[in-house]
């Protein structure tokens, strides 16, 4: 059995999804969570339901707010404490920024964005995709512990039947240090949804949108289903929609349940960004586009048709 | 200033992959290899600062196979003015690549004022060399820049995160940045740059001469496989305005009753 520590984020009163879907494929490791400020009633009852063994809350001076620094100084002094064998976190924003200068700080090697993993005698190993997901491999970490380890959203799933843990709230005081970089201002995303890499549906649109206004239709039928809205490389590159919202190797590589592909054909590179959706329906006027052979569901039709009418069957069946 | 890029070379996103014989790696060897997409937007911003900073000074630094030099050619052509490579397999683990840097950094004899690279290299993705690299220099770093201002090294530099938010990062010392699309538009290398990057400095190092041994590695593949197919699925013609109604009731259908993901 490996002592693992699982940093978490918050969103709001609830902690972030993909902590809950480390913590099930870790049943039988000892596991504490490490959040950097507060943890909920609700968000500790969560943590306890998939697993958590001890939560330590971290506060301090120059932890109210994200820095690579202050974050990484705060949490090398408690790790390096802790005695742990692995150091596990989501590849979202902050932990794909996090991560590698914490493992830095030991020396120690780190395992980016794995899709899933084995702990089998307490030992590492894990699947990631490499190439934007045109191949995988297994990959191990070696050297001097801790290991860390950033596990992809959605990629794992939540577990049917966790086994839970006696979720023990822990305060912790620590310091933040020498901040050199850090943020003065947060600017807002124009969307409030959910990011691409963490959405659960995806409604995707590619050069065949035409213009940037065509995409309200896209944003009408995202609304239905609480999706978040993508782009294609093409287009992106013909300035559609914001690099924020591509999908693809030079892009965002997302693996939510549902992805939508409108007027897409399907690049290589696009295809790579995607294939890990669970369940995909591609729209498309040419019946050969590369896209319908990655499609469950392959509409051959123009979207500005088949879109609205989707739209409103959404409607009905939710509504 | 002295203003250090580094790049990497990566196969061309068009790239077909397949795994080599033993599944240690991918098949390279009819590879066409690219600098890394994201490095472009790097050597770009370098050499705007350079050309907001008098007397300052571009070094590209690539640590990487030989077979093919592309990368550090192109960043020549583009007007940085010297290049220092590493040579190594070009599938290093980031660990050993951070150190390797580092040494290169270390052994030009100059004190880096700032440090550009791409958000990520898009062969193994893994988004770990510009914060181990700063960590190991003991320098702050901000990724996944798509904003750039300032003087010298009072700068201001946007961060992207979830959603297309922006945290906006202050620094007054040196810095490592991690540079992303849309920072940006990278300059194509002119004809007279590319003669000129023929005669500019190359100086190359072994992993040995830059401090890195094999026990510096953290990371170990193996197992190298294309994903798996699904299987094929079903496909509707609705090219017909008179059954449109219907193929996309049916489709609907079939996401909630069979694919269950609405």
């Amino acid at each position: 059995m490996a002592k693992v520590a699982v940093f978490t984020e918050t969103q709001g009163d609830n902690v972030k999804s993909v902590t809950l879907e480390i913590l099930g494929k870790l049943a039988g490791q000892e596991i504490d969570v490490i959040s950097i400020g507060d943890v909920s009633d609700s968000g500790l009852a969560e943590l306890a339901k998939y697993g958590a063994g001890n939560v330590h809350v971290i506060k301090g001076d120059g932890l109210d707010q994200y820095s690579p620094e202050g974050y990484g100084n705060a949490l090398k002094e408690f790790i390096g404490n802790g005695g742990y064998d692995y150091v596990f976190a989501g590849a979202t924003s902050l932990g794909k920024d996090l991560v590698p200068r914490l493992s830095a700080m030991f020396g120690a090697g780190m395992a980016s964005e794995v899709t899933n993993f084995t702990m089998d005698g307490g030992t590492f190993a894990g699947t990631r995709p490499l190439f934007a997901g045109k191949c995988l491999a297994k990959v191990e970490v070696t050297g001097p512990k801790p290991h860390f380890v950033t596990v992809r959203p959605n990629a794992l799933g939540l577990p049917e039947s966790p086994t839970a843990g006696a979720g023990t709230k822990n305060d912790v005081s620590a310091s933040a240090g020498e901040i050199r970089a850090a943020i003065k201002e947060i600017i807002k995303g124009a969307s409030e949804k959910l990011d691409l890499t963490e959405a659960n549906i995806i409604v995707s649109g590619g050069r065949a949108m035409k213009n940037a206004e065509n995409f309200k239709i896209l944003d009408e039928m995202a609304d239905v289903i609480g999706a978040t809205v993508g782009a294609s490389r093409a287009a992106v590159d013909s300035g559609f929609a914001p690099h924020a919202m591509q999908v693809g190797q030079t892009g965002k590589t997302v693996a939510p349940s549902l992805y939508i592909a409108c007027g897409i054909s399907g690049a290589i590179q696009h295809l790579a960004g995607m294939r890990t959706s669970k369940v995909i329906v591609a729209i498309n006027t040419d019946p050969d586009a590369p896209i319908f052979t990655k499609a469950d569901y392959g509409i051959v039709g123009d979207l500005f048709q088949i879109v609205p009418i989707m739209t409103e069957e959404f409607k009905k069946m939710l509504g | 200033m002295n203003i250090f890029v580094c790049v990497k070379q990566v196969p061309d996103t068009e790239t077909k992959v397949t795994p080599n014989g033993d599944g240690s790696y991918i098949e390279t060897s009819s590879i066409k290899w690219i600098m890394n997409p994201y490095d472009e937007f790097a050597v770009e911003q370098a050499l705007l600062h350079k050309a907001a900073n008098a007397g300052s000074t571009v070094t590209v630094v690539r640590v990487g196979g030989t077979k093919d030099t592309e990368a550090l050619r192109t960043a020549l052509a583009m007007g940085a003015d010297e290049a220092i490579l590493v040579e190594s397999a070009d599938n290093l683990d980031s660990y050993m690549t951070a150190k390797a840097i580092k040494g290169a950094i270390e052994k030009s004899g100059k004190t880096p004022d700032l440090i550009l690279t791409g958000k990520q290299a898009i062969d193994d993705d893994c988004l770990q060399v510009p914060q181990i690299l700063a960590q190991m220099m003991e320098l702050p770093s901000v990724s996944v820049v798509v904003g750039f201002e300032g003087d010298g090294n009072n700068l201001t530099l946007k961060r992207e995160v979830e959603g297309g938010a922006l945290e906006v990062y202050t620094t007054s010392g040196p810095v490592v940045v991690a540079c992303n699309k849309g920072l940006n538009t990278p300059r194509y290398a002119s004809l007279p740059g590319i003669m000129k990057a023929k005669k500019k400095p190359l100086t190359t190092h072994s992993l040995a001469d830059v401090g890195v041994s094999d026990d510096d590695q953290r990371i170990k593949y193996s197992n190298f496989q294309l994903p798996p197919e699904k299987p094929a699925g079903k496909k509707f013609d609705a090219t017909d305005e008179g059954n449109q109604a219907s193929v996309v009731a049916e489709v609907v259908g079939l996401l909630r009753t069979e694919a269950k993901v609405i």
